[in-house]
């Protein structure tokens, strides 16, 4: 390769999804040429898939052959012209990158899991059947925290994924994969799946886009099952218009999933480029703030309240009393469901099969096989959700955090009569260092105090990047009511563009280089970042 | 583990001190065409393992989708037991772990079943009506099937592995429960057999399952246990599993009385358990006791919504609803206007519906009692079939009697037209044309035949001239077979009596 | 509300169907009753007239066609097990029979 085309592929992984779609459409790149930057990329700063090396080790398993054929079929097609050129879907072409928890055919899922190594999925989830019908080549699985349960990633079997702002510190979870590759320039699109702020923690962290439709807004067929009632999958990208054009693919009805919306949710992309605020009312959750948040977590917040307000938008306080009860709640209802999803992982069926010394019977077996094949994160919360459930305590548990939830819905409910939309941090902290709170559960539970509230009433939430604070992103939450996810789009969207105005730069030109051989790089990092932050602080 | 012989009290000695307390769990599979969650197809018989969707296997990230089918069937059982059909109801996750349970957990319903506090008058062979409670009728789906290997005996206890086929795994049943039934006293094994066939036949009319017992399609749980006479508190009880036909459900019920009685007369204490019918020996054997591996940790399944019902929904399927069998046998015995012998010959004959459908097509009801009951009944039982399984229809019945009555054929000729139905051969119109069967009218024929018949039997011949007339029967024999059976038996008799110069 | 002994973990995981060693019952009891004390507060506010939610939003009647549709082949199902023999998932001897 000559150090033009390098320079060129360089520019081009840079683009925005929807950028790369328009250059596909006019003919300017074609889709094998995109493709392969983005596996050259993955192949310069991802390091070995057994996370070994010192890379970010975002993906579990790249899937080169499949992608680069998928992206040949889309050139062939735009190259023949016609009907079938004229159908294909706007991203067509343009590559993607998986979350692990979602089954693939022809590509192994782990849920980064023992339990499940070398397993191969006979079927497709529905958003990858919806990704294989648009024609966007799949990169590979990303890493997460062992079937999402985590918020650092570091609680995957398969080694630890580093967060590209800073390469010795966690990246969010539990899809630190998905969140990395899109913040490393490694895939311009990713899937998420987010339980308690799994899309939206990660995306504060690691600067990027990370939206949870509304419950029942996207499809939950073939994503291994964490918490049925409060998972969700959502798009990861780099910016709002990605995410909305990403969440009208792979949303809408699905009749494998009972609790799939029955209406289509369209107009996303619209709304996010329309980008008006005016008269737009937006309320800040008072019980989200306070404690517990980082100082330039909330400097970047505010600086954001305060666009958000010139922009035109009535900013006013709202409080909702119960979220103080959330995390409790969410800790009840969560590892209940759990306990129950994960009982199929036996060693009977599929999966890794482990026979004590000596033999043993069916029970013997299924014992020894989830001890093995579980991490502790996961037998941890197996064993709340069987306490929770229990005779005797199901009324005080999980009985009573049901009744939180009718709470904290009617919280929202009422927020909703006054305001718009909500605000709050995304995360209460910026990227911790690897290892700092691997050790203390109720620290790392505590990372998601303002993610969960949306997952328990099933409305939808956006963390959109509001800055850095001494160089590691910051995010800010929106939150709409149910089946809102538009109006969410359409504010996130101006804020990402009154910020960028701010500033005076896209918040990706800050980014670290992460050039695998560039020594040079991290030096670089630092001086974008203190240079962004700065202008931040307006 | 080697069976243990219990103690057991006479039957007698057992009544004359306690009172029994029956309760019965009967499952029901529902013959939909998929299954209750999956749309893997709902068979039986096939080849291990191929009536699976990735949902029946429990695979990771595979959702569950309610067959609307199979609730609009619960609610036609509901309705047919008399019960309250729920406004709202769901469905509920009961965990456990065990390997013909794809996702160790049933999905259920827990605490809001689809219909509820019903009644079915039973009603017992000397024709006394026993009303049962229904407390529930809930909806759930079967487990997959294990095959225990390695053992001599082919059971659990002996296995060194077993195979699993989930064809089975997640077949919609619904899964009706009594109330606790008292005051049955000595016929309480009675009762049991007669409900059970009641459930039996009442799923198969409403052709909602294809209620073969021998397939495992309804299934029975019996509940025994037993307070002493005079008593209103009741004893510990036993369930006994999977008790799989009416006779055996009445055995099971039966064995547990004279067994409980003989524990408390003893002065022991019964164990609350699950025991296990042993068809062999027609004894009930000790399973598993209660455990706090029975803690089921229920909870509501978030993988499916509520069902809401309205009362346009239930009146549609009410009206669609056939009449009860117990009513439907009452106006067809009216209407036939058989005695109650001859009624209860035809429905132990399992062959009512026969019956009906040729009386709807034209026979008259001495006729169609007339062939099912007696050569079709015969041929079955040569071949070792059921009734309706032989091969002849209704409509082959009246095409039978359509030829009698055009005098083609005889009643004798019928019961071998009949025999070549059977047989496969076609309609019986069709087989007397090809087999040349139809009746010998030409008295030319029949003439030299008779003239045979009296040459070569004097003595008969000289019976009848002496007056005894009920001997030409011995002359028209002769006849027949000579003429294949195809000669009109009344016209053989007036040229006997013509050639012999005798009248009546 | 009481304290989760060590005992109950044992209990737990044999419901669960997890084996654990005798430092694994420590450390997880000792972790549990950490997290218990911090969601705890949740059965204080929880009143007897509040609904429970289990269904974020709320759907009904949802039905699935009675039609034969995505059915594995035997192949397939058996493909990924850990045992199999004659078109059957296989597995070690069963004590406990239901």
């Amino acid at each position: 390769m000559t150090e033009l085309t390098e320079l060129s592929a360089n520019e081009l992984i840079k683009l925005t999804a929807l950028q790369m779609a328009e250059r596909l459409r006019a003919g300017e790149i074609t889709s094998v040429e995109l493709t392969q930057a983005h596996l050259d990329r993955i192949a310069a700063v991802d390091g070995p898939a057994d996370g070994q090396g010192t890379g970010v080790h975002a993906f579990l398993h790249v899937n080169t052959e499949e992608a680069l054929a998928v992206a040949a079929e889309v050139d062939a097609i735009r190259a023949a012209g016609g009907t079938e050129a004229q159908d294909l879907h706007p991203l067509a072409g343009v590559p993607i990158a998986v979350k692990d928890l979602i089954v693939t055919v022809g590509q192994p899922t782990t849920a980064a899991s023992k339990m499940l190594e070398g397993w191969m999925s006979p079927y497709d989830a529905t958003v990858v059947e919806k990704i294989r019908a648009a024609r966007l080549p799949i990169l590979g699985k990303t890493n997460l925290d062992e079937f999402a349960m985590g918020s650092s990633t570091e609680h995957s079997a398969f080694g630890d994924t580093r967060n590209p702002w800073d390469l010795g510190r966690i990246p969010g979870g539990s899809g630190g994969g998905s969140a990395a590759a899109v913040a490393a320039f490694m895939a311009p699109l990713a899937l998420g799946t987010d339980t308690g702020g799994s899309i939206r923690q990660p995306g504060a962290v690691t600067g990027t886009v990370g939206a949870k439709p509304t419950y029942g807004a996207v499809s939950r067929y073939g994503v291994i099952a964490m918490a049925s009632s409060l998972d969700q999958v959502g798009p990861v990208t780099r910016t709002v218009s990605d995410a909305a054009a990403l969440q009208e693919l792979i949303g809408g009805h699905d009749p494998k999933d009972s609790t799939s919306l029955p209406e289509p949710m369209d107009g996303l992309l619209e709304a996010a480029r329309n980008g008006e605020l005016a008269g737009l009312r937006i309320g800040i959750i008072a019980e989200l703030e306070g404690e517990g948040f980082q100082e330039g977590v909330l400097a970047r917040f505010q600086e954001s309240v305060q666009v958000l307000k010139d922009a035109g938008a009535e900013v006013s306080e709202v409080s909702c009393p119960h979220l103080g009860y959330a995390l409790g709640a969410y800790y009840l209802i969560m590892p209940s469901e759990v306990s129950s999803n994960l009982a199929k992982f036996d060693g009977v069926r599929f999966g890794n099969r482990v026979v004590p010394d000596g033999g043993g019977t069916i029970e013997q077996v299924m014992g020894a096989t989830r001890a093995a094949g579980f991490g502790d994160e996961v037998k941890r919360r197996i064993i709340l959700g069987t306490y929770a459930l229990s005779a005797g305590y199901y009324d005080a548990y999980y009985g009573s955090a049901q009744k939180v939830r009718t709470l904290i819905q009617r919280d929202f409910a009422a927020a909703f009569e006054q305001v718009d939309l909500l605000i709050s941090p995304t995360s209460p902290v910026t990227a911790f260092p690897l290892g700092e709170k691997l050790d203390d559960p109720v620290a790392m539970y505590n990372n998601d105090i303002a993610t969960i509230p949306a997952n328990l009433a099933g409305i939808p939430g956006i963390s959109v990047p509001a800055g850095l604070s001494e160089g590691l992103p910051v995010g800010i939450q929106f939150l709409a009511p149910a089946r809102g996810d538009a109006t969410m789009y359409r504010a996130a969207a101006a804020l990402e563009s009154r910020l960028e105005e701010a500033w005076g730069t896209p918040f990706w030109a800050q980014a670290p280089e992460l050039a695998a051989s560039s020594a040079a790089a991290p030096a670089g990092v630092e001086n974008a970042a203190a240079t962004a932050t700065a202008g931040g602080e307006n | 583990m080697a069976a243990v012989t219990d103690e057991v009290l006479t039957f007698d000695e057992a009544m004359a001190q306690y009172e029994p307390v029956l309760g019965f769990e009967v499952h029901v599979e529902l013959n939909t065409k998929t299954k209750m969650f999956s749309s893997a197809p709902n068979g039986f018989g096939d080849e291990p393992n191929t009536n699976v969707t990735p949902v029946d296997l429990g695979l990771p990230g595979v959702l569950p989708v309610v067959n609307g089918k199979a609730v609009e069937y619960s609610i036609k059982l509901g309705l047919a037991l008399n019960c309250q059909i729920a406004e709202v109801c769901g469905f509920a996750r009961k965990n456990y772990f065990y390997p013909d349970t794809p996702k160790n957990f049933q999905t259920s319903q827990y605490d809001d079943p689809i219909a509820h506090d019903g009644w079915l008058d039973v009603e017992l062979e000397d024709g006394t009506v026993f009303r049962v409670e229904i407390e529930r009728a809930h909806m759930e789906e079967d487990a997959g099937k294990l095959t225990h290997q390695g053992g001599a005996s082919g059971r659990i206890q002996d296995a060194a592995s077993s195979l699993v086929d989930y064809n089975r795994a997640g077949v919609p049943l619904v899964e009706i429960v009594t109330k606790p039934i008292t005051g049955a006293g000595e016929r309480a094994a009675e009762l049991a057999k007669a409900y059970v066939t009641q459930i039996r036949d009442i799923v198969k009319n409403l052709g909602i399952s294809d209620a073969r017992m021998e397939r495992g399609n309804v299934r029975c749980d019996a509940n025994v246990s037993l307070m002493p006479k005079g008593s209103t508190v009741f004893g510990t009880r036993t369930e006994t599993k999977n008790v799989n036909s009416t006779r055996a459900v009445a055995h099971a019920v039966t064995y547990e009385i004279q067994r409980q009685a003989a524990v408390l007369a003893s002065g022991g204490s019964v164990t609350q358990e699950t025991r296990h019918w042993q068809e062999g020996t027609r004894t009930t054997t000790s399973g598993r006791p209660k455990s706090d591996a029975d803690d089921y940790r229920y909870f509501p399944e978030p993988d499916l919504v509520p069902i809401h019902t309205t009362a346009e929904w239930i009146e549609r399927l009410r009206a669609e609803l056939p009449e009860p069998p117990a009513e439907r046998r009452k106006r067809l015995q009216a209407d036939w206007g058989f005695s109650d012998e001859e009624f209860r010959d035809v429905v132990n004959a399992g062959v009512l519906d026969e019956i009906a459908a040729t009386i709807e097509a034209g026979a008259s009801a001495s006729a169609a009692r007339k062939w099912w009951m007696g050569e079709i009944a015969r041929l079955a039982n040569l071949a070792e079939k059921d009734i309706a399984e032989l091969g002849v229809t209704p409509a082959d019945v009246v095409e039978v009697e359509a030829l009698i009555a055009e005098k083609t054929i005889n009643d004798k000729l019928a019961k071998q037209v009949l025999g070549f139905v059977a047989d496969g051969e076609g309609a019986p119109r069709a087989i007397v044309e090809a087999r040349s069967l139809a009746v010998v009218s030409d008295d030319g024929a029949l003439n030299a035949a008779v003239e045979a018949a009296i040459a070569e039997n004097p003595g008969v011949v000289d019976k009848i001239k002496a007056g005894k007339l009920q001997a030409i029967g011995a002359l028209i024999g002769p006849v027949m077979k000579a003429t294949r059976g195809q000669a009109d038996a009344a016209r053989v008799r007036e040229i006997v009596m013509e050639q012999l110069g005798v009248s009546e | 509300m009481s304290a989760i002994t060590r005992e109950d973990v044992a209990h737990l995981a044999r419901l669960a169907h997890i084996r654990m060693d005798e430092n694994e019952l420590d450390k997880m009891s000792g972790e549990l009753a950490f997290i218990m004390d911090a969601i705890t507060s949740v059965s204080e506010v929880a009143g007897q007239d509040v609904p429970r939610t289990s269904h974020p939003i709320p759907l009904r009647n949802v039905f699935r066609e009675d039609v034969p549709s995505g059915m594995l082949t035997q192949e397939q199902a058996l493909a990924m097990a850990p045992d199999a023999e004659d078109g059957q998932f296989k597995v070690p001897a069963i004590l406990d029979g239901e």
